[in-house]
């Protein structure tokens, strides 16, 4: 695999001045299991991810992905193990779960805006009822993030006007409103349609050079390849290998990462 | 095939046809009868049918409405007038008028049921129309204390003690919140039910001690007339939807002690008819309550007819939040919102909207229902008519009672149906 073309979509210069990573762990997970029933999906999952990672998790579909970053804002409640996210370490205590959600930004798959509400208000919303944030500061942050989306003559619409891309989009912005320390990405490109990806993964690319501190599900290996700066294979629930993006594609160990990787990789 | 090249000769266009008016059967009157009245054959016969059918409607009713009496003291005065002919006696609705709007309430009194029900209208205002000023919900807030002051009269006090136990509400919900949510909210439910019970006669009688203060009081027995109907039904619909999204939410609870409870309840009570539910109202209560204690009457079937509206409501919501995509849930919890602003600023607003048709339905099946109250001895306007009846000065009428009621029901029902039509084109945002 000397030389694999892994995505002719990331076309531009990364700027690397600020993407560093530091000394200080932001999430710290120690054995953690989940069961969905009887159904063992994570498995003594170890993993630490330090302020300023770019960490692209990819795998199988199945493999338990979604869920182990869905556990970190503990959207899915693990059973056993521990998970500490910037301090603050999940359990069932609702307290210490808003907290860390309010400092830790999630993109969806689908990206579930509010249908009722205007763009300007879903970026407004967890700000001011969260943050306490006065409207009018939180209306300017809004248009702020909209900007660097490139959506701001949008703010007035509702998303059921607005193309997959652009509520995408405005999904990250809603997330980089509440000034999050991790942004976590649950297959933020799967539902798009191909020419809408590249703008997407634009706006991630822009959002890393930042030094933003990134989990990311997903299978656009050129988006790992250009920004990562570690990439975690899953299969069966299980963390299988992990490596820098260029070791990783061209330096497969396992025979399951081989496997997998000519299957995505290898048209 | 191209022996003349036809299709490969250049052409120009040097004149622009104007645009034509289409022919006279695609336009206008003629093509909308053919779209849809006579659009194929068996379309033709049933508008034939139907013409007919409304022709011979008009022609058995018609004479008999435009054949009207207005002006009569008495059925045998009707008769009277009309000589032999056929005809409405509308004077029935004239000499009664009062009653049956108002029923028994005293005469000099009649000012306050207006006023309350102009009131009603002012504080419907702003929960209905986004355009009417914000500010004005806090005189909506007010209006049932108000409302119940103006109607029962009484010491100002009584309707005041009752409003404060929503302020203890609250303030224990602002105090316990640090706790946390679950015991915050209980608090604050127990909070005011036992200021209600314990507190509130007491201070209400302090109260009036100190500073007396009132007007005349009216018992619920002179109620009645469409009175009756608009007081039990619009507390109803005002209380039961609240009650009613608690039951969904605590029907969707993962906390099992709530949700049974809300099952057991919902499915109680839509298990029973409503009429033993009133008769349960009107006998049983009686006992259950400590001697000596006068549970007014028309407040014991207003909590019977909320409770049954709010299992229905509770049914509706439900399927409202059935219908919400469970990403929503999702956003909302991801960007930190706790359980009840997410219910209030993301799950409510969506799910009822969607429910609004089946909520509204709701209302106006309880509207109309509270004329069952006739059964246990309160004279809403069904029972008024059988009152006016039972006097020998118009023994024998019928339709022209009933069709009043009708149309006044009909007003309100129809108002309410438009009203939810309005809200629905209001609220569309999805852009489908």
């Amino acid at each position: 695999m000397a030389d694999i073309q892994l995505d002719p979509g990331i076309d531009r210069e990364i700027d690397r001045s600020h993407m560093q990573v530091l000394d200080e762990v932001a999430i710290q997970i120690t054995k953690m299991n989940k069961w969905f029933g009887a159904f063992h999906v994570l498995r003594d999952i170890d993993m630490t991810v330090n302020r300023g990672e770019r960490i692209v998790v990819c795998g199988p579909s199945g493999s338990g992905k979604s869920t182990l970053i869905r556990c970190i804002n503990r959207l899915e409640e693990h059973q056993s193990g521990k998970i500490v996210v910037d301090g603050t370490e999940l359990t069932s205590d609702l307290k210490n779960i808003d907290k860390v959600r309010s400092e830790v930004g999630m993109v969806f798959q689908h990206f579930n805006l509010f249908p009722h509400l205007t763009i300007l208000e879903n970026c407004t919303l967890a700000p001011i009822w969260v943050r306490k944030t006065p409207r009018k500061e939180a209306e300017e942050i809004a248009m702020h993030f909209l900007e660097k989306v490139k959506i701001p003559e949008q703010a007035l619409k509702y998303p059921g006007q607005l193309s997959g891309g652009q509520q995408q989009r405005v999904a990250i912005a809603r997330s980089l409103c509440m000034k999050p320390r991790i942004m976590l990405f649950d297959e933020p490109t799967s539902a798009l349609d191909p020419e809408m990806i590249k703008e997407v993964l634009d706006t991630m690319i822009a959002l890393a050079e930042e030094g933003m501190t990134m989990i990311c599900v997903t299978h656009e290996m050129g988006f790992a390849q250009a920004v990562a700066n570690r990439v975690i294979f899953m299969d069966q629930g299980q963390i299988v290998e992990q490596n820098e993006p260029y070791e990783f594609f061209r330096n497969p160990q396992s025979e399951r990462t081989k496997l997998f990787l000519s299957q995505i990789l290898g048209h | 095939m191209s022996d003349t090249h036809a299709q490969t000769v250049a052409y120009v266009r040097d004149t622009m046809l104007p645009e034509q008016i289409p022919p006279v059967t695609e336009r206008g009157v003629v093509k909308w009868m053919r779209e849809n009245l006579f659009n194929g054959v068996l379309s033709t016969i049933l508008t034939v049918l139907s013409l007919l059918a409304v022709a011979w409607a008009v022609m058995a009713i018609g004479p008999w409405l435009l054949n009207s009496v207005w002006n009569a003291g008495s059925l045998s005065e009707c008769r009277q007038i009309l000589d032999g002919t056929s005809g409405a006696c509308w004077g029935v609705i004239k000499d009664r008028f009062h009653q049956l709007m108002l029923g028994f309430y005293p005469r000099h009194l009649y000012w306050r049921p207006i006023t309350t029900l102009i009131l009603l209208f002012v504080a419907l205002g702003p929960i209905l129309y986004p355009w009417v000023p914000r500010k004005m919900l806090w005189f909506s807030a007010a209006f049932p204390f108000l409302g119940y002051f103006l109607l029962w009269g009484g010491s100002i006090w009584f309707p005041i003690s009752v409003a404060l136990g929503f302020v203890v509400g609250y303030a224990v919900l602002v105090l316990m919140r640090p706790t946390g949510t679950l015991i915050a909210t209980s608090a604050a439910i127990i909070a005011p039910v036992v200021w209600w019970l314990v507190a509130a006669g007491t201070f209400a009688g302090w109260a009036h001690a100190v500073l007396p203060l009132g007007i005349e009081g009216v018992r619920s027995d002179r109620f009645g007339g469409f009175l009756i109907s608009l007081v039990i039904g619009f507390t109803g619909i005002g209380l039961s939807l609240p009650l009613g999204i608690l039951l969904a939410l605590g029907r969707q609870s993962n906390m099992v002690l709530i949700k049974s409870v809300c099952v057991v309840f919902i499915e109680f009570i839509r298990g029973v008819p409503l009429i033993t539910l009133l008769f349960t109202a009107q006998l049983l209560l009686g006992y259950f309550l400590p001697p000596g204690t006068t549970f007014d009457l028309i407040l014991r079937v207003v909590i019977m007819v909320t409770l049954f509206a709010a299992a229905y409501i509770a049914e509706v919501v439900r399927g409202g939040l059935a219908a919400l995509p469970r990403g929503q849930y999702e956003a909302a919890d991801a960007l930190g919102l706790d359980y009840w602003r997410a219910q209030r600023l993301i799950i409510m607003p969506q799910a009822l909207k969607i429910s609004i048709p089946g909520i509204v339905n709701t209302f106006i099946g309880l509207f109309k229902d509270t004329t069952l109250v006739v059964f246990i001895g309160l004279l809403d306007p069904v029972g008024l008519s059988n009152a006016i009846r039972a006097s020998s000065d118009w023994q024998g009428i019928y339709w022209e009672l009933f069709i009043f009621i009708g149309a006044v029901f009909f007003i309100f029902c129809f108002g309410m149906s438009r009203y939810s039509m309005y809200l629905e084109r209001r609220l569309r945002t999805d852009h489908r």
